[in-house]
């Protein structure tokens, strides 16, 4: 049996073309879990007692908060890789999840708030979860703004790291400000320790839709991160013989 | 099944605003983002096969002149 030699995917050169590979599978589970998620979303969860219909933003809205979490975790890991072990494919995963992650933590406000107003009257309210989701937005944008107001590369890669990993201990704070503050928001409806306090049908659409959003950012950070490369390896040899070179 | 007609099914028992706002927000990010993702793939091979082709060029013309 031939080992697979995991560490040749660290170069660029192994990982562009690894990366095409993947890029369709990924967007075939995104379209799979997508139309699977919105069947259970909108067909088969039932009617939620006390919200009616309008609970149904749940199957979006806790996706997108979860990957924007989960997302600034990777991305924070990846910057932090590149930043220790001076590996420039990492600094450029990171990179390429940033605006991604921007777009989850801005699609957790629009959909908090348009579940917001219906339930609580009012869009926005300055309590511990929302504040902390948006600064976990603004950490996203300050993020990208450093990494392209830099004009080297790996210097600008080491300072976006810093701003990265320092930014990841807001994570936790969002993730727990239900439980060390008062807030508006509720608590978690799903949670490690207990079991789940909803309706089985209602559990299985979020959890099938958080895989839709997170096939979906695999394959999107997967696009990105390949033209990265490209752009950030045009001295090299191996850019400029690749088959798209030709013709 | 939830709903008895395509009207009922729109309007969200009174949450149809919020509801559709929430997912068709979601839905146009998850079409944009990847449309400029490519769209900048697209760009940065557009550019190094030009870079390739001035090269090629001038390597040419190097090859005639001596």
């Amino acid at each position: 049996m031939s080992r697979i030699h995991w560490f040749r995917f660290a170069s660029p050169a192994a990982f562009y073309p690894l990366a095409g590979k993947m890029i369709p599978l990924f967007w075939l589970l995104t379209a799979i879990t997508g139309l699977a998620g919105l069947w259970v979303s909108f067909f088969v969860a039932p009617t939620d007692f006390q919200q009616g219909e309008g609970y149904r933003i749940i199957f979006v809205h806790v996706p997108a908060s979860w990957m924007s979490m989960f997302i600034y975790l990777v991305m924070a890991f990846w910057a932090g890789v590149g930043l220790i072990f001076n590996i420039r494919l990492a600094s450029m995963v990171a990179q390429a999840l940033a605006p991604t992650g921007a777009l989850m933590a801005f699609l957790s406000l629009w959909t908090g708030a348009l579940w917001g107003k219906p339930m609580w009257g009012t869009y926005w309210v300055w309590d511990a979860r929302l504040t902390s989701e948006l600064i976990l937005f603004f950490l996203y944008m300050g993020f990208i703004a450093l990494q392209s107001s830099i004009d080297d590369p790996r210097r600008a890669d080491k300072a976006s790291a810093i701003l990265a990993l320092v930014g990841a201990v807001n994570v936790p704070i969002i993730y727990f400000s239900v439980k060390w503050w008062n807030t508006l928001h509720q608590g978690a409806s799903v949670s490690i320790t207990k079991s789940p306090s909803m309706a089985a049908t209602m559990l299985w659409g979020m959890l099938i839709m958080a895989i839709c959003f997170w096939m979906y950012a695999i394959a999107v950070t997967l696009i990105r991160t390949r033209a990265i490369i490209l752009k950030r390896e045009a001295h090299t040899d191996w850019v400029r013989e690749l088959p798209e070179m030709k013709a | 099944m939830n709903w008895s007609s395509a009207t009922e099914f729109w309007a969200m028992g009174g949450y149809g605003f919020f509801v559709w706002g929430s997912f068709l927000v979601c839905l146009l990010v998850m079409v944009v983002e990847p449309w400029m993702a490519y769209r900048q793939l697209r760009a940065a091979k557009s550019q190094l096969r030009r870079q390739v082709l001035a090269a090629q060029w001038i390597d040419e013309e190097k090859g005639t002149a001596q």
